[in-house]
C-alpha cells in the first residue's frame, strides 16, 4: 500500500505520516503542492492519495479533478484532509469525486475510521 | 478655457493701455489700469485654486467610494485581530497540552529507572550467589510484577507521545491564518500608499487602480468570532452533509 501525502505545511505531513505508520501504513511519500504531487502520481503507482485543499501552486481540489480526469489515475482513492469547511466546498469536493473529507483539527481516530471506510468500499466494488 | 482666453485678451489690452497712459503721463488712468490688471491676475488664481480643489475633492470621493476600503476598515481589520487572537489561543493550548504530556511522562520514566536499578542490584546479588532461596522467590515475583508494569507504562508513554504529536497540528492552522493576515496587511499598505499619492499629487490621478479581485475560493481554518460564511461545525457535520448527499 503506497500512499502519497500532499500538504504545503511540513508539520501536517509529518503528523499524518506518523499516524499512518501507527495504523500500519509505512510506505509513504510526501509532496508539498499539487504541482509537485502530479508528476509523482503519474510515475509512482500509488494506491492512495491524501491531500490538503489550500496550497499555493495547485490546490487540492484541482489535483483531485486532474486525477479523476486521467485515464490511469481516475480510480485512485482520494482523501482530503483540510481546514476548509464551508458547505459549498464540501459539496464541491464530493461532486469532484473525493472518497473522504476530514476537517482540521482532527483526531487519529477519525483518520483511521475514514481510511478504513474508504478501503472497505474499494474492496467491495 | 474660453474664459482664460478672454481674460488673457483683456490683460493684453489693459497692458497696452497702461503703457500708453504711462507714456502720456496720465497717472490716475495708469493706476486704474494697474488695479484692473491685478484684479485680472487674482481672478486667474482663484480659478486655478477652484479647479485644484475640485480635483482633490473628486479624487478623495472616488477613493472613499471604493467599497474595498470600507470593507477593510469595517470588517477585515477586526476580523484580522480576531484571527490573531485565535492564533495566540491555539499556540497556548498546544504548548500546554505538550507540557502536560511531558509532566505526566517524566515520573513514569523515573519510576521505571528506579525500579530497574533496584532489581538490577538484587539480580546482581543473585548471580553472585549471595541470595537465599526465599529471597530469590520474592525476587522472581518482583521481576514479574516489574515486567507487567513495564508494559502498562510503555503504553502510557506511547499514548502521551501521541498527544504531543497531535498537539503540533496548530502549526499548520496558525500558519494559514497568519498568511492571510499578511496578505491583508499588504493590501492596507497599498491603499495607504495610494492615499498618500492622491493627496500629494497636483494633477488629477486615477483613483487606486481596481485591485484585481482574485476569487479566493479557499478560506482557511475557521476562526470563531470572524465572518465565516456558511461553514460546518466539525467532523460530525461534515459526515452528515456528505451522507445527505448520498456519499
Amino acid at each position: 500500500m503506497k500512499i502519497l501525502i500532499v500538504d504545503d505545511f511540513s508539520t501536517m505531513r509529518r503528523i499524518i505520516k506518523n499516524l499512518l505508520r501507527d495504523l500500519g501504513y509505512t510506505n509513504t511519500q510526501e509532496a508539498d503542492d499539487g504541482t509537485t504531487a502530479w508528476p509523482m502520481l503519474q510515475n509512482g503507482d500509488f494506491d492512495f492519495l491524501i491531500t490538503d485543499w489550500n496550497m499555493p501552486g495547485m490546490q487540492g481540489i484541482d489535483l483531485l479533478r486532474s486525477v479523476r480526469a486521467d485515464a490511469r489515475l481516475k480510480d485512485l482513492p482520494v482523501l482530503m484532509v483540510t481546514a476548509e469547511q464551508k458547505r459549498d466546498q464540501i459539496v464541491e469536493a464530493a461532486q469532484a469525486g473525493v472518497n473522504g473529507y476530514i476537517v482540521k483539527p482532527f483526531t487519529a481516530q477519525t483518520l483511521k475510521e475514514k481510511i478504513d471506510r474508504i478501503f472497505e468500499r474499494v474492496a467491495a466494488s | 478655457m474660453a474664459e482664460q482666453n478672454i481674460i488673457n485678451e483683456e490683460m493684453v489690452a489693459r497692458t497696452r493701455a497702461l503703457l500708453e497712459q504711462l507714456e502720456a503721463g496720465d497717472e490716475d488712468a495708469a493706476q486704474e489700469s494697474l488695479d484692473t490688471l491685478v484684479r485680472l491676475r487674482e481672478t486667474t488664481l482663484y480659478q486655478e485654486l477652484g479647479r485644484l480643489t475640485r480635483e482633490l475633492h473628486d479624487a478623495l470621493k472616488s477613493f472613499h467610494l471604493d467599497a474595498r476600503i470600507a470593507d477593510i476598515a469595517k470588517e477585515e481589520i477586526p476580523d484580522a485581530r480576531e484571527r490573531l487572537r485565535h492564533v495566540i489561543d491555539m499556540t497556548d493550548k498546544a504548548a500546554n497540552t505538550t507540557l502536560t504530556a511531558v509532566e505526566e511522562s517524566i515520573p513514569v520514566c523515573d519510576a521505571i529507572l528506579d525500579e530497574a536499578a533496584r532489581l538490577r542490584e538484587d539480580w546482581g546479588r543473585f548471580t553472585r550467589r549471595e541470595m537465599e532461596a526465599a529471597e530469590f522467590r520474592k525476587l522472581v515475583k518482583r521481576v514479574d510484577e516489574f515486567l507487567r508494569q513495564c508494559g502498562e507504562r510503555a503504553e502510557g508513554l506511547r499514548s502521551r507521545l501521541n498527544e504531543v504529536l497531535m498537539a503540533q497540528d496548530f502549526q499548520d492552522l496558525t500558519g494559514q491564518i497568519i498568511k492571510r493576515v499578511i496578505t491583508l496587511v499588504a493590501e492596507v499598505e497599498d491603499n495607504l500608499v495610494n492615499l498618500i499619492r492622491i493627496s500629494g499629487a497636483r494633477e488629477e490621478e486615477s483613483p487606486a487602480a481596481d485591485k484585481e479581485k482574485r476569487d479566493i475560493k479557499a478560506e482557511g481554518p475557521s476562526v470563531p468570532g470572524t465572518r465565516q460564511g456558511d461553514v460546518v461545525g466539525g467532523q460530525d457535520e461534515v459526515d452528515e452533509l456528505l451522507s445527505s448527499l448520498g456519499f
